[in-house]
């Protein structure tokens, strides 16, 4: 086997991490839109603010320091005391409920019953309001997050597979962190599975997407579920804003990975759980071959950008409804 | 009591089916057309022209633009940035390509060249609706995006990467390039808006807007009562990027003048136009406008009452703003969903019976 061969290989696995870190994102999408149907944009903005507030948290900053110091002329930035990681990542699970509660009851309560693409709109603006205060709150420089996943190249994988196709293979380099996110990510849909199919919040869950008046006529509240999925995704978002955080640091950037999760979901069908983690799997491989065959050898690089959307595009006008989602049927 | 149809008799077609049949808002769009056209220019200072004027103006035909394809046809296309992107790089290569050719026409080919493209990914919205063909549409921004960036002939192989326009000159006078007037600028841009207002104004009003409308309102139905949904969506892609393509080009030629184009066409600045025709109402001409006044006046308006008034950071200043916008945004898609247009039009309500309201 030649050393391409071999080189092509490793990016196919890296292209699975990074795919299982997308469909960690688009996880937070499904939930939402398959209990209130409600295409949230803010996902990835609710990723950046939950893993800016865990760091703020874990450092010990004061919210809206800077602009307690620019009203009242103070020099406020720190308590001076250190979170440890689990506690902080508990407050930031209660943070991101409130969110949630105040999310559904000053906002989506007041669109119920509109069209689709207002609720987008919404969450749009929503997203722009969630970025401004988590800037705010908490500074826009960038942030390192450290909650002890192991990072770096593995160099026991990387002795193993070295020497494989020639003596110049050096192995295949693959970060800690990606092994660690596939296997949170596994354990996380593991675990949502489980909620839905086992528990009784669960259930009424899944009642709650197959059809909201009848699952009003059987007595489920719609606004605790609302709020019950919101929160949800807001952990969602937070596991994905650690793993994010933990590779690329705590920026805006954060919030774009929300829109890589767009394509992700069209492949998969907005309604799907397997469809957004095999979407997210297809995208993420197919951006990193895409790239390293054709991309970077003939397109001058940089493809990435792009690809998992004309990837899509291309995807739905022949299956409109993405791979695992439900038939689109339409009535006069 | 101002906004009264007593005693304005109409006695031909052409009377009962113009652009404004009552004659109060007829004097209105009159004065508002003398003082754009006859005061402003002998006013206006580089300050005034550069921080609001010249990008409301622009920014108003990209919001016309959209407002068609999004208010009246009903396809949500989050690909405005790269459609103004297309207008711009298409008038910088025909303005050096043919250099002796007059701008006015460049930017209008250039519309025209934007338009070709925007029909082209408008074509998926033939299979796909709603938010879907909003995914869509990213593609559309991200890809043209990339490809302004990496294929050099675009910015004619400039060091930089960068595109800057050369010194033109209407009627002999600068309109692009270093030496421009702001007055100049101004009424370049005034021209271009309100031609483009007068058609899109008229285009909607015609059977044109109405398949569009019918279309947007329910398109199996449309297809149904005759309406071919192939020639009305191309149609309305292409409409709305002619006018975002001629945006897009004065944006670059006569606003900014030098243009990196993932700085100056992102997706922020899809974002932005969506959000003018979202604040400003959605399928209205004066909702555009309103919309662009809003959109570009509130930024200017925080920074002198935050910076310059209250002494804050320009970065606390800036964050404050994304979380107004944001919070405007779903204040009025809660509260109004038809934007300013519709305060306006309730307001005309509330003034034709004023003072008797019974």
């Amino acid at each position: 086997m030649s050393d391409q061969f071999y080189y092509g290989i490793e990016v196919l696995l890296n292209g699975l991490m990074a795919g299982v870190l997308y469909a960690l994102v688009a996880l937070g999408f499904v939930l939402i839109y398959k209990a209130s149907g409600i295409f949230n944009y803010a996902q990835g903005v609710m990723a950046l603010f939950a893993a800016l507030t865990l760091v703020g948290i874990m450092e010990g900053q004061i919210p809206f320091s800077h602009l307690i110091n620019a009203i009242f002329g103070t020099d406020l930035h720190h308590f001076g005391w250190e979170v440890p990681a689990l506690l902080a990542i508990l407050l930031t699970v209660g943070v991101m409920v409130l969110f949630a509660i105040a999310v559904q009851r000053f906002i989506f309560r007041h669109l119920v019953g509109q069209e689709p693409i207002i609720l987008f709109m919404a969450t749009i603006g929503l997203a722009y309001f969630l970025e401004g205060v988590g800037d705010l709150m908490w500074g826009s420089d960038i942030k390192t997050l450290d909650v002890g996943i192991p990072q770096g190249g593995s160099f026991w994988i990387e002795d193993m597979t070295a020497g494989l196709g020639s003596e110049n293979f050096f192995g295949f380099f693959i970060d800690k962190l990606d092994i660690v996110a596939t296997i949170v990510a596994i354990v996380l849909v593991a675990a949502l599975v489980a909620f839905s199919q086992f528990t009784k919040q669960g259930r009424a869950l899944r009642a709650v997407a197959d059809d909201h008046q009848a699952a009003l006529s059987v007595g489920i509240s719609l606004n605790f579920i609302w709020i019950l999925v919101w929160s949800i995704a807001g952990f969602v978002a937070l596991v994905a804003g650690i793993m994010w955080g933990a590779k690329s640091g705590v920026q805006f950037s954060l919030s774009l990975i929300a829109l890589k999760a767009l394509p992700v979901l069209m492949l998969g069908g907005f309604t799907s759980i397997p469809g957004a983690i095999v979407g997210g799997l297809i995208i993420g491989v197919g951006e990193k071959l895409f790239e390293f065959l054709i991309g970077a050898p003939y397109l001058g690089g940089a493809t990435e950008n792009w690809f998992a959307y004309v990837l899509a595009l291309i995807f739905l006008v022949f299956r409109p409804q993405g791979l695992f989602g439900e038939r689109i049927i339409e009535r006069v | 009591m101002l906004y009264r149809e007593a005693g304005d008799f109409k006695t031909s077609y052409v009377d009962d089916s113009q652009t404004f049949p009552i004659a109060f808002d007829r004097y209105r769009y009159w004065a508002v057309l003398a003082v754009a056209f006859l005061v402003i220019p002998f006013v206006i200072d580089d300050y005034w022209a550069n921080a609001v004027f010249v990008p409301f103006l622009i920014y108003a035909i990209a919001a016309i633009g959209l407002n068609i394809l999004v208010g009246y046809c009903g396809q949500v296309s989050l690909g405005t940035g790269g459609f103004m992107a297309v207008g711009a790089y298409a008038c910088y290569k025909l303005m050096t390509a043919f250099p002796d050719v007059s701008i006015v026409i460049h930017v209008v080919l250039a519309g025209g060249i934007t338009a070709a493209v925007g029909a082209l990914f408008g074509l998926p919205s033939l299979r796909i609706k709603g938010f879907y063909l909003a995914v869509a549409t990213l593609a559309a921004q991200f890809f043209l995006v990339w490809l302004f960036n990496k294929v050099s002939w675009f910015y004619n192989y400039s060091a930089s990467g960068q595109i800057s326009a050369p010194e033109r000159s209407v009627l002999g006078i600068a309109v692009t390039g270093a030496q421009v007037a702001p007055w100049a600028q101004y009424m370049i841009c005034l021209v271009f808006c309100t031609i483009s207002a007068i058609i899109a104004r008229n285009l909607t009003r015609g059977s044109t807007g109405r398949k569009w409308m019918a279309i947007r309102d329910m398109d199996i139905a449309a297809e149904i009562i005759g309406v071919n949904p192939l020639r009305a969506k191309l149609s309305a892609f292409a409409v709305s990027s002619f006018f975002v393509g001629i945006s897009g080009a004065l944006f670059f030629a006569v606003y900014l003048g030098a243009v990196e184009v993932g700085e100056a066409f992102g997706i922020q600045k899809s974002f932005l136009v969506l959000f003018m025709i979202i604040i400003g109402g959605l399928g209205s001409i004066f909702g555009s406008f309103a919309g662009a006044a809003f959109m570009v006046l509130l930024p200017v308006a925080l920074k002198v009452v935050g910076v310059d008034w209250l002494g804050f950071p320009t970065d606390t200043v800036a964050h404050f703003q994304l979380v107004i916008v944001g919070a405007l945004i779903m204040i009025f898609l809660i509260a109004e969903p038809h934007g300013l247009a519709q305060l306006w039009r309730l307001a005309k309500e509330k003034l034709r019976l004023w003072p008797f309201p019974y």
